[in-house]
């Protein structure tokens, strides 16, 4: 029973010493906050200057908001905001709105964090392609790779442009690359 | 029971020791090697320094940018040297900038950078500095980081005593090093005493552009002027100029230069200079020098040749320039915050003189002159003298201030900063240097208001301090933290050329000014494209023109036909991005002028003169973007006279 106390004591002691410790040290340990300094990577890099890069035309589109929700739990920020260039085809809220009921729900579920991210990617691909280079490709007969590794057709038909069978409704330049506002979610074949 | 007592007493005493010998190392008294001297200088990944420190570059030419406390190497500034990683005085842009009364001089001997000040503080603007072998000072914007503007100085030779600012950034001065024949003239050496003369130059700026105008020089004696440093507060409109070889000897001068008990340090009533040359009270003198301005709309540097100089002669002016007779070849002149003491190290003394500006203007007032020297009063020294620092240290170079009273004085000979209290001219404290340090930087130690947080000291010599590199060593610097009682080094780190000095400035001072990319909208080259629409390649003669754009990832046009062998061909390339950090580079095999490196929405050029027929490849030399490696292009190069006509595509179209 001494013993136990004698070791209480111990730790006791020990812990005041190291307190006395760290109150020697207060100036230096403001810098050392090494782990949380840029959590979320380039996505929080603050500029105000550029041009707006994808994520943050996105963030400012109220039609996007369950897209940049969908981005968010999937934690992909960085992506689009990296040096690309990207061409992102972007669905609008009322294109997540018109999948099965609860599919949106079931998607940011944590644990479904993987398949989000894997949907939300095939809406991604290198490059750049506004409406004129759409056209070009479809023009050429060339498909768009998508980052996931998928390809997509181009259809063009008059002033309608469609890539895996989602209408363009709208292109965005970016500082990074192209956001093309498309009217459906684009799944797998 | 007993055994268990006695083993924990045993381990309550040993732990207890142990965390108390952790303590004690973490409380620094272990010296450089104490764990807490490491987290001083530590800067965590993603975090920024505290200061800036714009530090000489001395032979390289350059001006190499710093954080302290890490240490840690930003940006090497293209000032006086060209510079292939930027292409600076390669591109057809920035050529000028270097251009001279002796033509296109590719290198330079970077000095003394001091940073543009209001009210006697740090403003953080421009920083200038001066060349000494082509006698040159630049300026360089805190906003871009570049060479904005360089003025060359003419009759003058060895421009050392410069780049020092008045405390409203009125002036700029820049005082000869070597004394010449003014004008320049075929005599003998021998005719040096009373026929060389030395130069200042008070070079002024104008507050909004920062634009140089070289305003007058004073024709001074042939003495050798060192270094120089501004009135301030009380003694703001004087200007301090340290002189040596007062014995006006031009051979072996480490004997026949050190011959005299005291040289001077003149004292420059500037102004007094103003009024002169508001009332025409000067000679107006042909000379030729160089005037070179980047101007950041159509980014290309112009350089213009100004014809004369305004010339004032210090004997017809009394009042104008006064000798202070300070000890032994003074180096340093240095003026501490509140403008009272203007400190002189004579570098070949054991003391250090400081003079006292009031009793300057009292013995002034009262003439207590002791002769002239070529018209020029001398003032008395035990007249003038305030206070001797004793037996401070052999070889004293140069004096800052930290803000609190102290001052700190550099000794090259036996290699250590001393600390000694203005006023009392106590020493206070010192400490080794490794090795032979020449001058000191406390950010802003040479204004009213200095941050005496931390001192560099700038060394000449590295010997042992680093991992060696075959006979050429890295220069060193050296960082104390100057906050307590007591100096402390905390941490050595190689410098670019060798750091004659340095300028600091707190990094808030200059963060929020950061320019990020350029407007395309504001660009103005003659030969930018604005889009990919506006690319185009045009012919006249043998001249060929290529409007060309990057964007990630492509050139516009990158695939090109019906240049010929013998064509000089210029590539005009324009950086489309509006991004900050996304810089496209171009290379062009074959080029024998230089590589570009376009910043977000500027036009840069390069010349290409090919050789030889064939398909010759250009590509991005800047990782900018995940298609990178695809940023290229094709040109086609056909025998001199053949009738393949001019072709601009990309992807098979032209734009």
């Amino acid at each position: 029973m001494k013993a136990v106390t004698s070791k209480i004591l111990i730790l006791l002691l020990s812990i005041g010493v190291l307190v006395a410790c760290n109150s020697n040290q207060k100036e230096s340990s403001e810098t050392t906050s090494v782990a949380t300094s840029h959590p979320k990577g380039q996505a929080s890099v603050e500029d105000d200057v550029s041009q707006k890069n994808i994520l943050q035309v996105a963030a400012g589109s109220e039609a996007h908001s369950t897209l940049v929700a969908a981005v968010q739990a999937a934690e992909i920020e960085h992506v689009l905001v990296n040096a690309g260039p990207l061409t992102v085809f972007a669905p609008t809220n009322d294109a997540f709105a018109a999948l099965p009921d609860g599919t949106v729900e079931n998607l940011l579920k944590p644990e479904n964090k993987g398949d989000l991210a894997t949907i939300l990617t095939r809406h991604a691909a290198p490059g750049s392609f506004n409406v004129e280079g759409l056209k070009r490709e479809a023009r050429k007969g060339r498909k768009i790779y998508m980052a996931t590794g998928d390809y997509l057709e181009v259809v063009v038909d008059g002033d309608e442009i469609r890539v895996g069978g989602a209408k363009v409704i709208a292109t965005i330049q970016t500082s990074n690359g192209i956001i093309n506002v498309v009217d459906k979610v684009i799944l797998p074949n | 029971m007993k055994h268990t007592i006695k083993n924990t007493l045993a381990v309550l005493l040993g732990s207890t020791l142990l965390l108390i010998a952790g303590c004690t190392q973490n409380n620094g008294s272990n010296g450089a090697l104490g764990s807490d001297i490491a987290q001083r200088v530590y800067v965590a990944p993603g975090e920024h320094d505290e200061f800036y420190a714009l530090v000489s570059g001395g032979f390289s030419g350059q001006l190499a940018v710093y954080g302290l406390p890490s240490g840690r190497l930003f940006r090497v500034i293209p000032v006086f040297s060209v510079d292939a990683e930027k292409a600076y005085g390669f591109n057809e842009e920035t050529k000028a900038m270097l251009n001279t009364s002796y033509g296109f001089i590719p290198w330079g001997d970077s000095h003394h950078p001091d940073i543009s000040q209001t009210n006697g503080e740090l403003d953080g603007r421009w920083v200038f500095i001066n060349e000494n072998n082509t006698p040159r000072i630049a300026r360089i914007s805190l906003s871009t980081f570049e060479t904005e503007e360089i003025i060359e100085i003419p009759n003058s030779a060895g421009n050392h005593s410069s780049s020092f600012v008045t405390e409203n950034s009125e002036y700029v001065v820049a005082g000869t090093r070597f004394s010449v024949p003014v004008p320049q003239q075929d005599i003998s050496i021998d005719e040096y005493k009373g026929k060389f003369k030395g130069a200042i130059s008070f070079i002024g700026v104008d507050q909004e552009t920062g634009h140089m105008d070289l305003s007058f020089q004073i024709m001074m004696p042939g003495f050798n002027y060192d270094l120089a440093h501004p009135g301030r507060g009380k003694s703001h409109g004087w200007m301090f100029f340290s002189t040596y070889n007062t014995e006006e000897a031009n051979s072996l001068m480490e004997v026949n230069a050190s011959q005299n008990d005291k040289d001077f340090i003149a004292a420059i009533n500037w102004k007094k200079a103003e009024e002169l040359i508001a009332a025409g009270e000067f000679d107006v003198m042909p000379a030729n020098y160089a005037h070179n301005v980047y101007d950041e709309s159509t980014h290309t540097a112009t350089s213009t040749m100004k014809k004369e100089v305004r010339v004032i002669d210090p004997a017809k002016h009394p009042g104008l320039v006064y000798f202070l007779p300070t000890p032994k070849s003074p180096h340093g002149c240095d003026v501490d915050p509140t403008g009272e003491y203007i400190i002189g190290s004579g570098k070949l003394s054991a003391a250090l003189t400081a003079h006292s500006f009031t009793n300057m203007l009292d013995a002034i007032e009262n003439e207590k002159f002791d002769g002239d020297a070529y018209g020029i009063p001398i003032l008395n020294y035990d007249d003038v003298v305030a206070g001797v620092v004793q037996q401070a240290g052999l070889g004293p170079l140069h004096t800052e201030f930290d803000g609190k009273g102290n001052a700190y004085t550099t000794f090259f000979i036996s290699s250590e900063v001393v600390k000694w209290k203005v006023g009392t001219w106590e020493v206070l404290d010192r400490q080794p240097t490794y090795y032979s340090v020449g001058h000191l930087m406390i950010p802003g130690g040479n204004s009213r208001k200095p941050f005496g947080k931390y001192a560099l000291a700038m060394n000449k010599i590295t010997k042992d301090r680093y991992l060696p590199t075959g006979p050429e060593l890295t220069q060193s610097a050296q960082l104390y933290d100057i906050s307590g009682d007591k100096m402390e080094l905390l941490l050595d780190f190689p410098t670019v050329g060798e750091p004659h000095y340095a300028a600091g400035i707190p990094a808030d001072l200059i963060k929020p000014k950061q320019v990020k990319l350029y407007k395309l909208e504001d660009n103005n080259h003659p030969y930018v494209a604005k889009s990919e629409q506006e690319t185009k390649v045009t012919r006249n003669g043998n001249e060929v023109h290529i409007y060309m754009t990057t964007i990630r990832s492509h050139f516009a046009p990158d695939n090109i036909e019906g240049i010929r062998v013998g064509d000089k061909v210029y590539f005009h390339v324009t950086n489309l991005e509006q991004d900050y950090d996304v810089p496209h580079g171009i290379s062009m095999i074959g080029a024998n002028t230089s590589e570009l490196l376009i910043m977000p929405g500027q036009t840069e050029t390069f010349v290409w003169e090919p050789k030889q027929i064939g398909v010759w490849p250009f590509y991005c030399t800047d990782f900018c973007s995940a298609l990178h490696q695809e940023m290229q292009g094709y040109v086609r190069v056909s025998p001199k006279n053949s009738n393949v006509p001019l072709k601009w595509t990309l992807d098979g179209e032209t734009r």
